[in-house]
């Protein structure tokens, strides 16, 4: 999370829950639809050997699908992926230099297999990233729970999740304080170091073990008896049957079929 | 160190996926059957906690780079192993979903390795054994760098593990182990040293909280010797049976690359950062190729029997002087600690 500044971490925040209020008709399906058809484009995309470029790039359809229908901003959510692929990239950037062994000749140029990899890594991590930014952003994280909840995960961690997500923002906003009140006391940076570190982080983490002692007499003083309520209800319907099945069939055919090859053989006439 | 999408193998992915299941499910049944109310809360307001801290970096020394703490063995030390694993994947979870970090397949990989290694194996085997029932400071502080550093070793040898078995990359194993294992002893030293102060913080300001973490019944005080006999036994066999097929079969990767090219290895460029590993290792390697590199080639190569001798003497002895170095690390720890008290 280093990247990130605190702020940033907050806006993003924000701005995907945000999101998530949208009313479109992604919006509306069932979260259980989204997160299985979600599932099911990761788990195509990941299955594909490590020389694949082509028949991977009609896999793009369904972020683009999503992204339109669900009126997602791109240039955002492509600045957030931009984020966090640098550690697929960095893995994948040893290819070249140990597979170097020629595989596709353009004329006189030889592209080695470790080239070729290395773009089949980096295809994978803008799909598989944004397969998972587009999900949380028109389905919400509380729906997500919920739907993880009727498929069988555990509910007490399912409610570990809601009460992360309820309390993040509190927290996140005590850690800026935190931090800012450190930074403005560390002139020409001293007091930055780990020294100080362990009481900064030691005296956050009793106040957040305080607050929750709070948290906990007020869940009790309103009866609260180990359920969360979301305002949104949603059945499994026939939309959601037809979202599930199509996207299956798609990735299926894909997967069996280089649409990408098969195209290319016919604008080329060989 | 999140694992990502991109570089594991669906099969991986799963199999993972399916460990990391089960463990939330048990971990689950067990908090729940603790029947203890406040927890709940406790535990939620404890994820986002993990995940405002990890958001206050430190310079650290040396380096002029800035880190954040990993937090999973610092929750194993508050409330136990079962409620540290269930945060620990559920703030996986929301930087899976948020911020896409790691990916959806992969999060099977990051919370097996971010939550078992420190809250299962760092946390009960390394620091409650150190650590004992009634610690001194310098003993707790001790007992918690030497887990988070344990524990971080365990969670860089998953991701190579998973990485190279997924065979999307083409790093080889001891490439990738020989890039992972070192820097990740350094961020283990980091964060052992910010979690021990941490703790230490807690149980000067809030000594209830550290006691409960040290229940009254203290652990049975004899069972290290057991504990190391096992370990010894392990590395023996580990060490001396292994070995024979580490280096006689190709593995996976160098199997699935004899069989496109007709060649056992891939020319890597000299010249590059694997040359130059290659030539490190040569000349930091005590045994050199795992085999006497005294004996003579001719009939070592002649006799199979021999070699396989070779090799598991050479496992052998690797064992026991990594064993032997890890005991001489503890006397001088122990020797240095004994005139500060």
């Amino acid at each position: 999370m280093s990247r990130l500044s605190i702020e940033n971490a907050l806006t993003d925040f924000r701005r995907l829950d945000l999101l998530a209020l949208g009313d479109t008709p992604i919006h509306r399906l069932d979260a259980r639809a989204k997160v299985l058809a979600t599932l099911a484009f990761v788990t195509t995309v990941m299955s594909f050997d490590r020389y694949q470029i082509s028949a991977l790039l009609p896999f793009f359809i369904f972020p683009l699908c999503l992204v339109i229908l669900g009126n997602i901003p791109a240039g955002y959510l492509l600045k957030r992926i931009a984020l966090v692929i640098p550690f697929a990239v960095m893995v994948g950037l040893f290819n070249p230099f140990l597979d170097s062994r020629a595989m596709v000749r353009l004329g006189p140029l030889a592209i080695s297999g470790g080239w070729i990899s290395c773009a089949s890594i980096l295809i994978r991590a803008v799909l598989t990233a944004g397969a998972a930014l587009i999900l949380v952003s028109v389905t919400g994280f509380s729906a997500i729970c919920h739907a993880l909840n009727r498929m069988g995960v555990p509910q007490a961690f399912t409610m570990q999740l809601l009460f992360l997500h309820r309390y993040l923002f509190v927290l996140i906003e005590e850690a800026k304080q935190v931090s800012r009140a450190r930074q403005l006391r560390s002139f020409g940076s001293r007091g930055l170091g780990i020294r100080n570190s362990g009481p900064i982080l030691g005296n956050l983490l009793l106040r957040t073990w305080e607050r929750a002692e709070r948290i906990h007499l007020a869940m009790l003083a309103r009866g609260f008896s180990g359920d969360f309520h979301t305002r949104r209800e949603s059945r499994f319907g026939g939309w959601e049957l037809i979202f599930i099945l199509g996207w299956t069939i798609l990735f299926i055919i894909l997967r069996v079929w280089n649409i990408s090859a098969v195209l290319g053989r016919l604008l080329t006439g060989t | 160190m999140h694992m990502a999408d991109a570089l594991i193998s669906p099969t991986v992915g799963a199999t993972m996926w399916t460990a990391s299941a089960a463990m939330i499910a048990y971990c689950s049944t067990k908090v729940r059957g603790e029947r203890d109310e406040r927890k709940v809360p406790l535990m939620g307001v404890l994820g986002a906690f993990l995940f405002a801290a990890q958001m206050i970096n430190f310079t650290i020394p040396a380096t002029g780079s800035s880190g954040h703490i990993g937090g999973g063995l610092l929750l194993a030390i508050l409330l136990g192993p079962h409620a540290a694993f269930l945060i620990i994947a559920s703030v996986l979870v929301v930087q899976a979903l948020f911020f896409a970090d790691g990916g959806l397949l992969a999060l099977g990989c990051n919370i097996f390795n971010l939550g078992f290694f420190p809250a299962f194996v760092a946390y009960p085997l390394i620091h409650r054994v150190i650590a004992g029932a009634n610690p001194g400071r310098l003993r707790l502080s001790l007992a918690t760098i030497i887990a988070a550093v344990a524990g971080l070793q365990m969670g860089a040898m998953g991701v190579v593990l998973e990485t190279v078995s997924s065979g999307i990359s083409s790093l080889p194993f001891s490439t990738f182990v020989s890039l992972m294992l070192p820097i990740h002893l350094a961020i283990g030293l980091v964060e052992g040293f910010v979690t021990a102060a941490v703790v230490a913080f807690v149980a000067s300001a809030r000594p209830d909280i550290v006691q409960n973490a040290f229940p009254a019944r203290p652990l049975a005080q004899p069972s290290l010797r057991p504990l190391l006999l096992a370990f010894l036994v392990a590395a023996v066999v580990t060490g001396g049976v292994v070995s024979w097929f580490a280096s006689s079969q190709p593995d996976g990767l160098e199997w699935s690359i004899a069989r496109v090219t007709g060649q056992e290895e891939l020319s890597a460029p000299a010249a590059g950062l694997h040359g130059r590993l290659a030539a490190l290792q040569e000349k930091i390697a005590l045994l050199p190729g795992y085999a006497f590199s005294g004996q003579d080639e001719s009939t070592a190569a002649a006799i199979q029997r021999d070699e396989r001798i070779g090799t598991s003497l050479s496992g052998i002895v690797g064992g026991l002087a990594t064993l032997s170095l890890v005991a001489g690390i503890a006397l001088l720890l122990k020797r240095r600690s004994l005139p500060a008290k």
